[in-house]
């Protein structure tokens, strides 16, 4: 602080400031990307084994990738890129049905229970999510939803069932979309489907976009729902069990470096996904979308 | 206006087709030209007797015991063999008792809804006004009755997947179902004797606890403040004015948080274990002779966690706190800098009041979030490395511990406990802050 208020003074001071400024952020910059570099350099990496002495790997070689989806008898990564992506899928079109019709109603319906309900989902959201999932777990047995192929069925239910508690962005959004074009299709004769599906749905694509993609993210990157619904069956497990796996004592000798191509190849989309989502995230937390 | 449609109305002024409809469901609708939904109505009564009379009535009688059959063996003349009889599950026998209360709830709202809906008819009639048809009704549910159809599906889910388990939940607190004794398949009340155990200062559990409890408010306070701070000056410096490549600098310390954080976490993990990558590197290098304890330590693996949610933290305040620093009045600055004040003042006396003005409810958020830290503490020391009790460990937070005591260790009745008081807490914690916040007393302050 002191530098930066002689740099005031100076020309001089003033560029030794800026030059300190630009090396303190430059060394920050490096630790922050460091375990993303070296992630991606292990994954590359030909000698095997979570035992390493060097940063820069001796040999290079896109056997782990390859590996990571040809060997199929041990952990079946394809598998369970399969798994995710059906579980995602599905889980992805029941949430933004649900968050898009619950933020609506929030934000433009005036009904009884509307206060009422936005009060319960503040109360219900501080409850630890932990707490609950071995009686979720319990119910899912209880309608036979724990074991086979209906443990996707109970993923999907999961991830989705609640998500309707998680309005208050994209009801933030909808806040700011002028109310007199609403009223102005009313005039017309348009009723409150016509308005939801004809004049707000067209007019939030960005809001719609995120809440489409945050929860196709939620089940890649999940993974103690998963783990506890899951348990032993690894027929349905998802990407993230696998990854956690590849990291036991059993296996991380043969697998760390595995497990590095597996963390790239679910990382890239993800991050891109992310750093697309990152204006309407910043947005829905300040809540200053303007409509 | 005080609505003329009120239950204690109907009770009094209903007629006699709508008084009826007190014990025949739906009756009012019938006799006044709604018949489909008369019909629908009392379809959901005959069933709702039925559930009852099958297995509802039973559901309750059996839940102040929670069973007591215990399975047993049994011989078979005819087939030679042992037969096992089916024994009590209480756990079966609390969930379906939760569930069929839940359903008479259920039930007493909709008669009463009815109720009211057959007094509307009745009213409707008096004043000469159409009854609307089914067709209307339909149609109504596009539009004056939007909530209805959108809210239907998502409000099922969150009752029976969040509000259900909940209730199911808090229920265990008061029994004895847990691996102690052998409570995994019969177990009875117990009332708040958890809760005494818990919170008593001696005692294997309540020791656990507090030393849990304390950690978990501790880790709390560093966790989002120094998050909050160190992101704020971090945001600041990339701002200010003689900083080139902003957005270059930004995305730097995006990308950190655009990897998942499971496998970012994995990833720090397996660097930081004693044969890990930093330790061997240090000491090839010849810095060090024995590999750090950073998750070996009690106190290295506390402070490690710490630093390492600054690594995952920052980032997100620097990306939350970029827009509003934008938007703090520039006149302010201008006025300050003609008063003479230096950066350091102006932090504190402009921006830091502007910023904690604003962002109270991020903070509060924030905070919360933190206590519910799963991942960070289960992903990097598993709650080790060394065990206060025999279930808790040095970095446990109340999460953590809880779900080792549910999943792992099966002592559900404590890990109910350890929830409730958590969700205490919480809203305690939550509700002070907001209600003492400057956002809250004073709404106008910086507009």
């Amino acid at each position: 602080m002191e530098t930066k208020k002689n740099a005031i003074k100076s020309p001089l001071g003033k560029r030794l400031g800026n030059l300190l400024v630009h090396v303190f952020l430059a060394a920050l910059a490096v630790v922050w990307i460091f375990p993303v570099v070296w992630i991606i350099l292990i994954s590359f990496r030909a000698e095997k084994g979570s035992y390493i002495t060097t940063f820069i790997p001796k040999h290079f070689t896109f056997d782990n990738y390859i590996r990571l989806f040809t060997d199929r008898n041990i952990l079946n990564f394809p598998q369970m890129v399969w798994n995710t992506f059906i579980i995602a899928v599905f889980t992805c079109i029941i949430s933004t049905f649900f968050v898009l019709s619950v933020s609506y109603c929030t934000s433009r319906l005036r009904f009884k229970l509307r206060k009422p309900f936005m009060n319960m989902a503040m109360i219900l959201g501080l409850f630890p999510g932990i707490m609950s999932m071995v009686a979720v777990y319990f119910i899912l047995k209880a309608l036979g939803l724990s074991e086979g192929a209906m443990i996707r069925v109970a993923l999907v239910i999961v991830y989705s069932a609640c998500s309707g508690m998680g309005f208050q962005i994209a009801k933030g959004f909808f806040d700011t979309i002028p109310k007199g074009i609403d009223e102005a299709a009313m005039v017309d004769g348009a009723t409150q489907w016509d308005v939801f599906t004809k004049i707000t749905i067209p007019l939030s694509k960005p809001i719609i976009v995120y809440t489409i993609l945050t929860s196709f993210i939620g089940p890649w990157v999940d993974f103690i729902f998963a783990k506890v619904i899951c348990r032993a069956n690894a027929k349905y497990y998802t990407v993230a069990i696998g990854l956690w796996n590849m990291l036991d004592k059993e296996y991380i000798n043969s697998w760390y470096t595995c497990f590095a191509a597996g963390a790239v190849i679910i990382s890239i989309p993800i991050a891109t996904l992310f750093l697309v989502m990152q204006k309407f995230y910043v947005d829905g937390m300040t809540g200053a979308v303007k409509g | 206006m005080k609505s003329k449609n009120t239950l204690s109305n109907a009770l009094r002024n209903g007629d006699y087709k709508t008084k009826l409809s007190m014990i025949i469901m739906g009756f009012g609708c019938m006799a006044r030209k709604q018949i489909v939904k008369g019909i629908g109505i009392l379809l959901i009564e005959i069933g709702f007797i039925y559930f009852l009379a099958s297995s509802g009535i039973h559901n309750l009688m059996m839940l102040p015991s929670l069973g007591w059959r215990k399975q047993e063996e049994v011989w078979n003349e005819a087939k030679g063999i042992y037969e096992y009889t089916k024994g009590d599950m209480s756990i079966l026998i609390l969930l379906y008792g939760v569930a069929t209360i839940l359903l008479i709830v259920a039930f007493i709202l909709f008669w009463m809804l009815q109720l009211k809906h057959a007094y509307k008819l009745q009213l409707l009639e008096e004043e000469g006004k159409n009854i609307p048809t089914l067709k209307q009704d339909f149609k109504s549910l596009l539009d004056k009755n939007l909530h209805v159809t959108l809210m239907s599906l998502p409000m099922l889910g969150i009752l029976i997947f969040n509000i259900v388990p909940l209730l199911f939940m808090i229920s265990m607190a008061f029994t004895n179902y847990s691996k102690e004794n052998d409570h995994l398949i019969l177990f009875d009340w117990v009332g708040l004797k958890n809760f005494a155990r818990v919170l008593s200062l001696n005692g294997n559990i309540g020791r656990q606890f507090w030393h849990v409890a304390g950690w978990t408010i501790i880790w709390a306070i560093l966790a989002t403040f120094l998050n909050y701070f160190l992101g704020m000056i971090l945001a600041l410096i990339i701002n200010r004015k003689g900083t080139h490549f902003k957005a270059f600098w930004r995305f730097c310390f995006v990308i950190s948080i655009a990897v998942p954080q499971f496998v970012s976490l994995l990833i720090m993990r397996t660097l930081l274990q004693p044969q890990g990558a930093v330790n061997a590197i240090l000491k090839t290098s010849g810095l060090i002779n024995s590999p750090l304890p950073f998750m070996t330590d009690a106190m290295w693996a506390r402070v490690t966690i710490i630093i390492i949610n600054l690594w995952i933290g920052i980032p997100y305040t620097m990306l939350q706190v970029t827009g509003i620093l934008q938007n703090i009045p520039s006149d302010l600055y201008e006025a300050a800098k003609i008063d003479g004040a230096g950066p350091v003042v102006i932090f504190f006396k402009i921006t830091l009041p502007y910023m904690l003005f604003v962002t109270t409810p991020y903070l509060i958020t924030t905070f919360t979030g933190n206590i519910n830290n799963f991942n960070v503490i289960y992903l990097l020391t598993g709650g080790g490395p060394t065990y206060v009790g025999d279930t808790a460990g040095q970095s446990d937070l109340l999460i953590t511990w809880l779900y080792k005591l549910t999943v792992d260790n099966k002592y559900y009745n404590i890990g109910a406990v350890i929830g409730i008081l958590s969700f205490i807490l919480l809203s305690i914690v939550s509700l002070v802050t907001y209600r003492n916040s400057q956002s809250y007393k004073n709404e106008e302050a910086f507009k």
